[in-house]
């Protein structure tokens, strides 16, 4: 009972590969530009919306607003001293902010942004390019990111900016698992890896007793929704996971040894299109890529012509300043905590979601062989019930042996202070458990 | 299969696919003759990506971006990992070369004339034309999971093992027997 609303002008796969060489050059050049000022805006807008969410006014003294504010940032990078240290290994601190920059602009060029329309003449749709596996080429572009921090961290010839990579690599790849399989689940209904035809997919819902159902991914995908969110800020390295930067242990991180010049611009400018990047995806695999939010997607012409690059670019702007959010309101995670999330808790539970959808789709295909699919479900059920009740009894077993271990320490410490072999106080000191009184009264200054 | 074209007029694709193969054997040699140990990951990785071209010329997509995705970018940067957090040399490190050298020149010669005989003697003048969307997901995925299926599990087992045997080696907490 699938109603695919899928209009004429919708891309798919078919339609790419047949523009005209200046028409891609035209697309392509049209993208870079409006990164780069997606940049140079984007940079002003978190500054002036961290400032309100602090109660404070940030950049507001060149031009209106602010709004040059970072124009006459870029400008002065430019102009200072472009350092090279002198123990660096200089031909990979001069890669690196390269190799951090490039895979960023690429993986762009996959992103959809509209449906067909006529430009110049030549029917051709809002999207550079497509491949039958598009997304996971924003991941291999992700991945190869990677290097540009790991090689800035190890060239600088720093122990701070090599901690900062060491953290990146470690970080970046345990993430990329998480975001990977968080893909699946589109792949599962979607059907295609191709971004255009998952966008279409996300064209109409199934309809239950005549009543449309919500037909973005992040709806009836949630869990997986929520996995993708928090591994994308895990991927670009954005708090609350910016430990490979860490201001507040690290001095910079890996980019320590790039003092403020060309190069720390091209690193930030990577930064900032990797967080644009993260954010288109997360609009084309769950939020219905160009397509009208529910109220405006009542009008007719709102899927149709250039419209949907509105859409597209309001988005944009939601989840981008979502980042901000979280920038404003969590603190750093701790190192051990942000890799026990990653192995322990999202990849586990994506797994168990990824089987559960699979079920799902496997009693939806005509022909299948219900009591083989029961028996192997009651099958997985039951051994996880087993595995999750023999790992729970060993913990409460190391549990209950480390309790008794710290009683007997502490009767023995309470008998006997120094049989640690260091003079420590008696352990039941009053004010241990809290003194009845104040020990200085209030209002005795 | 259908009968070679001429040697003599190579297609762009096959000169594209050569000077691919060149540089990653290219490649490959640097990585063990460099006396950088950072920069013989590095080449390491230009030789896969070379790899991940020769796929994408022999439009096996998929297996491409794959192997850009777990050899580039998880295997080399956990390569990378190690170095840099066991001591991460800049500079060139005399100790780099063993004296193994002539011995493993001839296991690689002699790996190399063995891969060669089989592919020549195996194939000769067979000719496979290339179609568009034959190395596409999924072909792949069918011919993986109706074709060959218990190649594929018997692998996830050995990998599982292999996962299973790392942990176990990296934790102190577990004794050994006896």
């Amino acid at each position: 009972m699938r109603t695919t609303l899928l209009a004429a002008a919708d891309p798919t796969l078919a339609d790419f590969g047949h523009d005209p060489l200046w028409i891609s050059i035209i697309k392509a050049v049209v993208i870079f530009i409006v990164l780069m000022l997606g940049v140079l805006f984007g940079v002003w807008f978190e500054r002036k919306l961290i400032s309100r969410m602090q109660n404070r006014y940030g950049p507001n003294r060149a031009g209106k607003f602010g709004l040059l504010q970072s124009v006459a940032d870029g400008l002065k990078m430019g102009l200072k001293e472009d350092l090279m240290p002198r123990t660096v290994d200089k031909v990979i601190y001069f890669i690196a902010p390269v190799v951090l920059a490039v895979p960023a602009f690429l993986a762009f060029s996959v992103v959809p942004m509209g449906p067909k329309v006529s430009m110049f003449g030549v029917e051709t749709p809002l999207q550079l390019t497509d491949l039958p596996v598009a997304v996971l080429l924003v991941l291999a572009m992700a991945s190869v990111g990677v290097y540009g921090i790991v090689l800035a961290g190890w060239g600088s010839r720093s122990p701070y900016a090599m901690l900062g990579g060491l953290r990146a690599s470690a970080q970046v790849v345990s993430y990329e698992i998480a975001m990977g399989l968080s893909f699946v689940g589109v792949f599962l209904y979607a059907g295609t890896l191709s971004t255009s035809e998952i966008v279409g997919a996300q064209a109409g819902g199934n309809e239950i007793f005549g009543v449309p159902m919500p037909s973005w991914y992040m709806i009836t995908l949630f869990p997986s929704f929520v996995i993708y969110v928090i591994t994308m800020l895990g991927e670009t390295n954005r708090v609350p996971f910016d430990l490979p930067e860490g201001e507040g242990e690290l001095v910079g991180g890996f980019q320590t040894e790039y003092s403020n010049s060309l190069k720390f611009a091209v690193i930030m400018l990577a930064e900032y299109v990797n967080v644009f990047v993260v954010s288109a995806m997360s609009i084309t695999l769950f939020m219905g890529g160009w397509r009208a939010p529910w109220p405006i997607s009542l009008w007719d012409g709102a899927n149709s012509g250039w419209w949907p690059l509105l859409w597209f670019f309001a988005k944009m702007v939601l989840v981008f300043a979502f980042f901000i959010w979280c920038r404003a309101s969590l603190p750093r995670v701790r190192y051990d905590q942000l890799m026990a999330l990653g192995w322990k808790i999202l990849i586990p539970v994506n797994l168990a979601w990824i089987l559960l959808i699979a079920t799902a789709k496997a009693f939806r295909l005509t022909g299948t062989d219900r009591t083989l699919v029961y028996a192997l479900g009651i099958v997985v059920l039951v051994g996880c019930a087993l595995i999750w009740w023999r790992f729970d009894s060993v913990m409460q077993r190391r549990k209950e042996e480390r309790e008794a271990q710290v009683q007997a320490e502490f009767e023995e410490l309470g008998a006997e202070p120094a049989a640690g072999g260091f003079p420590v106080p008696p352990l039941d000191l009053p004010h241990y458990h809290g003194v009845a009184r104040k020990e200085v009264s209030s209002g005795s200054n | 299969m259908t009968d070679a074209p001429s040697y003599l007029s190579p297609t762009g694709q096959e000169i594209v696919f050569l000077l691919l193969g060149a540089v990653a054997v290219g490649a490959a040699l640097l990585v063990v003759t460099t006396r950088q140990l950072v920069h013989a990951a590095l080449w390491l990785v230009v030789t896969f990506g070379a790899l991940a071209g020769c796929y994408l010329v022999l439009t096996a997509e998929f297996v491409a971006w794959v192997q850009v995705l777990i050899y580039v970018g998880a295997i080399v940067v956990l390569l990378l990992f190690g170095i840099m957090l066991t001591r991460a040399p800049i500079g060139r490190s005399a100790d780099l070369d063993s004296g193994n050298r002539p011995a493993a020149a001839l296991v690689a010669l002699a790996t190399a004339a063995v891969l060669v005989t089989v592919v020549v003697d195996g194939f000769r003048t067979a000719y496979a034309p290339l179609r568009a969307g034959g190395g596409s997901a999924g072909e792949i995925g069918s011919s993986v999971f109706r074709n060959w299926v218990l190649p594929f599990e018997a692998l996830s087992v050995l990998l599982l093992a292999a996962l299973i045997g790392a942990i176990v080696l990296s934790r102190t907490d577990i004794r050994g027997r006896g």
